[in-house]
């Protein structure tokens, strides 16, 4: 051990020694500094931020979709639901090769082109993280099926899904409506409605109809959980909930059966039905033939399926009873012969003498009543009852179309009624000032001839044709058409619709008795609608109606058999009853159904038949011509 | 010597104030390992044996009179670069990309964990024998003696332990007196060759010191560690979100939470107070290895003394220095505390021949 007290230079060994350390304890003083200052700066100086970090690392929001409201007729008849199904969903950025994935599935379950179209064409509309239905409404054995094989396919998933269902497809496809995927218009709407939030994790929107129109009700409140994930996304616990509120269920004033009734009542004629209940404004049935399969709508239609419903001719996704734009032809007669009472055009007594044409005073054109050779001494009632086209010419060209148009638009023709469904058109009630702005041209005499008979520029939708028609079955006291009777929310208690009282036109009691008379006879022989009238045992009112779809040339006559089907005239049919105390009001319109005595008024009569008396109606039955002459 | 003797002379060695505050170090490890690893009983129980096992070797090396030290030294430092050598034979074993181990039947061993004590013994021991005529070349043999087992482990790669132990032997040569001059001179030739050193290097290495200058550039992967670590140190705060609570290691948002990211554990849940409170504790047990330095006797244990107390001082810097994100992440566990059994045992190894050297002096003195 002697070998250590032998060193040399000892002492400035150990000096110099100790400098050394001394150096590296300045040297790790320096390093500790720096990250002391380090910790400050992350946990004192930037806390906050990190802070902030650390939560929007664990805290992810998940939305809960409230179920949808039901929707319900009047009597508590289910018309739109939901239930809960299987689908079978692809997120499209996890794939590489969609085809061949496609493929694979197709091996495992039954995917057709149609779905394969659909689920294309919802590749194009979003372009999202998420995933995307290919195949819905999978049986039990499907799932497992997948399920089993499912470690082959990433991004592939099975999800369960709230559906919509139409329990009566195509029969309430223009009321009802549907739901459909949300597009980027309707975000573009939501966002405007400041309402995108309430629709995080919502697929469907209402897209038509009532779904449409009371889709703010329907969808209810959207639900949020507050979950702690972890780093892998795993959802680890909830840290709070507020519960979705579900949406409320309405329920209608429509009576489904009477509805079922009123389709039926169609065959296969096209057309358009609205019922109304003239004491309070709710809408008894609401028919637009043809209709379609609103399911076809809730996943996204394939191009094909839509471009044939789009090309049909029989257009079937034109809500005809809401848009449908017709000349009212003589269902115009009642409210013209109400206005020439109301300005002492015509007394109820003064004949006039129909040659079976009329001639505007100075000129040599002849306005031709629809019968041939006239109708001799016409009245005002007898005018009504066999829809004399000679007698409204001449009280026509005396009222002024001035008056004709102030008169008339007090029933609301020319404008929207307010029905609570989106979309409606307001038809036309023409008027020089109209005339001028629309054609820069003026107003001719003749123009006012032809309106007096509700041809020439009249447009009219069914639903203002029956708004008309029950305001005067009201005795002129109007209400506002609604479809809704009663919204119950998922909590609290049902509000109801209010009948909203809308006017009172205040009509002379001793003209409203002659014309109701009149429409009364209408049904009754002799009368042009005499054979949907007969045997009634109940007070029916009404006044048929032609639309014409093409012009008949001066001189020519028109016959059915010679043009093709889709150019034939339209028949009208619009009609109250019981005549003295009026339940239901309505506008039956036939597309090209010719005589609307014939196949409009037959349709009214099975519905206030059900209607009135609970008479189910027998199996549809050809309507026969029983003589040559036929009304309008 | 009977063994009431034995055991009274087996205790005289440790010394107490180091004892104290290693088993402070040794409480706080199970503690935290606890909440890091979501009250994983097995896992505290496994590092409280890896504990006992360290303890024991300290207490060993402690009580080994220190020639023994020194006679251990060059077969120690032979076998040990003759083992890295090996790792690189086919018997070296390979995982995440590097090849670290060597199969040795019963158990795999990482034989640069050896090197950490073997060479700046093989080099405080080679200072020793040339004490007496230390001259420019003996610093060159010193520095070849260094950089021969660290270009073996950075070959690996094994980036954390190369610099663990260049480091380790840059302590001995600057405590043995290597000059100015020459450290000048080589910080610049260091300098110089950055370039090529950088086109020497893995990828993945490349990748660690761009993400350190820019984290958010590669979130989720490369740079995904040192985001979480500064998430889980940042949001701590002053006083941290208390013990269990941290939502960073509770929800494995943190990766090697139980290891290398520990330290974000006891950040996230003590904030800026514990923080203070183990920087003390390290700065305590540094202090006392200066100390110790300060009164070793002989060059040898002067420069093995000082080595052990900067090189244990570096390792945390460079743990809590990646944690923090402002160093790269390269695999140093926090000293003392991080889940494992081997970085445990090679520190307190260290600190058993910190002991002899303090008792060692005692008993010059007495």
């Amino acid at each position: 051990m002697n070998r250590y007290v032998e060193l040399k230079n000892h002492q400035r060994e150990i000096y110099y020694f100790r400098l050394r350390l001394v150096l590296s304890l300045g040297f790790v003083a320096v390093m500790l500094l720096i990250l002391l200052l380090r910790f400050f700066y992350l946990q004192v100086f930037r806390h906050d931020y990190f802070h902030t970090l650390a939560d929007s690392n664990r805290i992810y929001v998940v939305p809960i979709v409230p179920n949808r409201g039901l929707i319900l007729d009047r009597n508590g008849v289910v018309m739109a639901q939901n239930y809960s199904g299987y689908t079978l969903e692809i997120a499209p950025a996890k794939v590489t090769d969609m085809d061949a994935l496609i493929a694979e599935l197709s091996k495992l379950v039954e995917i057709t082109p149609k779905d394969i179209k659909r689920f294309q064409k919802l590749l194009t509309e979003r372009q999202t993280l998420e995933t995307m239905p290919i195949r819905s409404q999978l049986s039990d054995e499907e799932v497992a099926r997948i399920s089993a094989q499912q470690f082959r396919f990433p991004g592939v998933e099975i999800k369960a899904r709230l559906f919509r269902e139409y329990p009566y497809t195509d029969q309430t496809s223009h009321l009802i409506g549907y739901v459909g995927r949300i597009n980027q218009k309707d975000i573009d709407q939501l966002e405007e409605d400041d309402a995108v939030s309430n629709y995080l994790g919502s697929d469907y929107i209402g897209k038509t109809g009532i779904e449409q129109s009371y889709e703010r009700d329907l969808h209810g409140k959207t639900g949020f959980e507050q979950v702690e994930v972890d780093a892998g996304g795993r959802a680890v616990r909830v840290l709070s909930r507020t519960a979705p509120q579900s949406g409320s269920n309405l329920m209608l004033t429509l009576d489904a059966k009477l509805q079922e009734v009123a389709e039926n009542a169609f065959g296969e004629y096209r057309g358009a039905l609205v019922a109304l209940d003239p004491t309070n404004g709710e809408v008894l049935a609401f028919v637009s033939k043809p209709g379609y399969d609103p399911g076809l709508f809730i996943d996204g239609i394939d191009t094909d399926t839509w471009d044939e419903l789009n090309n049909s001719p029989d257009t079937p996704l034109n809500n005809r009873a809401l848009r449908g734009q017709y000349p009212p032809g003589s269902t115009i007669k009642p409210f013209m012969a109400l206005a020439g009472l109301y300005y002492g055009t015509r007394s109820p007594t003064r004949s006039i003498s129909d040659p079976g044409y009329y001639l505007l005073p100075g000129s040599r054109h002849q306005y031709r009543d629809w019968k041939a050779g006239g109708h001799g001494a016409v009245d005002m009632f007898k005018s009504i009852v066999i829809s004399c086209d000679t007698y409204f010419y001449g009280l026509a060209t005396e009222m002024g179309i001035d008056n004709m148009h102030s008169y008339l638009a007090r029933f609301g023709f020319g404008q929207k009624t307010g029905l609570d469904m989106e979309g409606e058109t307001s038809g036309l009630l023409p008027s020089p000032e109209w005339k001028a702005k629309r054609y820069q041209q003026v107003w001719y005499p003749g123009d006012t001839v032809s309106a007096g008979i509700g041809q020439g520029y009249n447009l009219v939708t069914p639903v203002q044709l029956a708004f008309a028609t029950a305001i005067l079955a009201n005795d002129g006291v109007a209400f506002q058409p609604h479809l809704v009777r009663e919204t119950r929310p998922a909590s609290g208690s049902p509000v109801l619709t209010m009948p909203k009282q809308l006017f009172d036109l205040k009509i002379d009691p001793a003209n409203l008795k002659l014309v109701k008379s009149a429409m009364e006879a209408v049904t009754k022989p002799g009368g042009t609608a005499a054979v949907a009238g007969y045997g009634a045992p109940y007070r029916l009112a009404g006044k048929t109606g032609t639309a014409q779809v093409i012009a008949i040339k001066q001189g020519e006559k028109y016959d059915a058999k010679k043009i093709s089907e889709y150019n034939r005239d339209h028949a009208w049919f619009i009609a109250f009853a019981p005549a003295d105390k009026p339940r239901i009001a309505m506008a039956v319109l036939v597309e090209n159904g010719g005589h609307g005595g014939t196949t409009a008024a037959p349709i009214a009569r099975k519905v206030m038949d059900y209607y009135l008396l609970g008479k189910i109606p027998q199996p549809l039955q050809t309507v026969t011509q029983k003589s040559g002459e036929q009304s309008d | 010597m009977n063994a009431r003797q034995l055991k009274q002379r087996l205790m005289q060695n440790l010394d107490p104030v180091l004892l104290g505050a290693l088993g402070g170090f040794a409480l706080v490890s199970l503690v935290l390992l606890y909440s890091a690893s979501d009250g994983n009983w097995l896992r505290v129980l496994a590092q409280a044996g890896n504990i006992a096992v360290a303890f024991t070797a300290m207490w060993l090396v402690a009580s080994m009179p220190l020639h023994y030290l020194m006679r251990a030294a060059v077969p120690m430092y032979v076998f040990g670069l003759l083992l890295l050598l090996l790792v690189m034979t086919p018997l070296g074993v390979a995982s995440h990309g590097a090849t670290r181990w060597l199969n040795i039947g019963v158990a795999t061993i990482q034989p640069s964990e050896l090197m950490k004590i073997a060479v700046p013994l093989m080099m405080a021991w080679y200072f020793e024998k040339n004490e007496a005529v230390l001259k420019l070349k003996n610093y060159f043999v010193a520095a070849i003696l260094l950089l021969v087992p660290v270009a073996l482990i950075a070959k690996q790669p094994d980036l954390g332990t190369a610099i663990l132990i260049g480091a380790s032997g840059f302590y001995v040569l600057f405590l043995a007196g290597l000059s100015w001059r020459l450290m000048i001179g080589g910080a610049l030739a260091a300098l110089a060759s950055a370039p090529f050193l950088w086109s020497a290097m893995h990828d993945y290495q490349r990748h660690r010191i761009l993400m350190l200058l820019d984290p958010s550039q590669d979130a989720l992967g490369k740079g995904y560690h040192t985001i979480q670590g500064m998430i889980a140190v940042g949001s701590g705060g002053i006083l941290g979100k208390g013990y269990m609570n941290g939502t960073q290691t509770h929800l494995d948002f943190l990766p090697e939470r139980t290891t290398d990211f520990i330290f974000a554990v006891w950040s996230e849940e003590f904030g800026l107070i514990g923080n203070l409170l183990l920087l003390s504790l390290y700065v305590f047990v540094i202090g006392r290895g200066f100390i110790i330095t300060a009164n070793a006797s002989t060059y040898f244990t002067r420069l093995m003394a000082g080595s052990i107390t900067l090189t244990f001082f570096t390792y945390a810097f460079v743990n809590m220095g990646m944690v923090s994100g402002i160093l790269p992440v390269v695999g140093v566990p926090l000293p003392l505390i991080s889940y494992g059994g081997t970085s445990m045992l090679t520190l307190m190894l260290g600190f058993g021949i910190l002991m002899s050297i303090q008792t060692n002096k005692k008993l010059v003195k007495t």
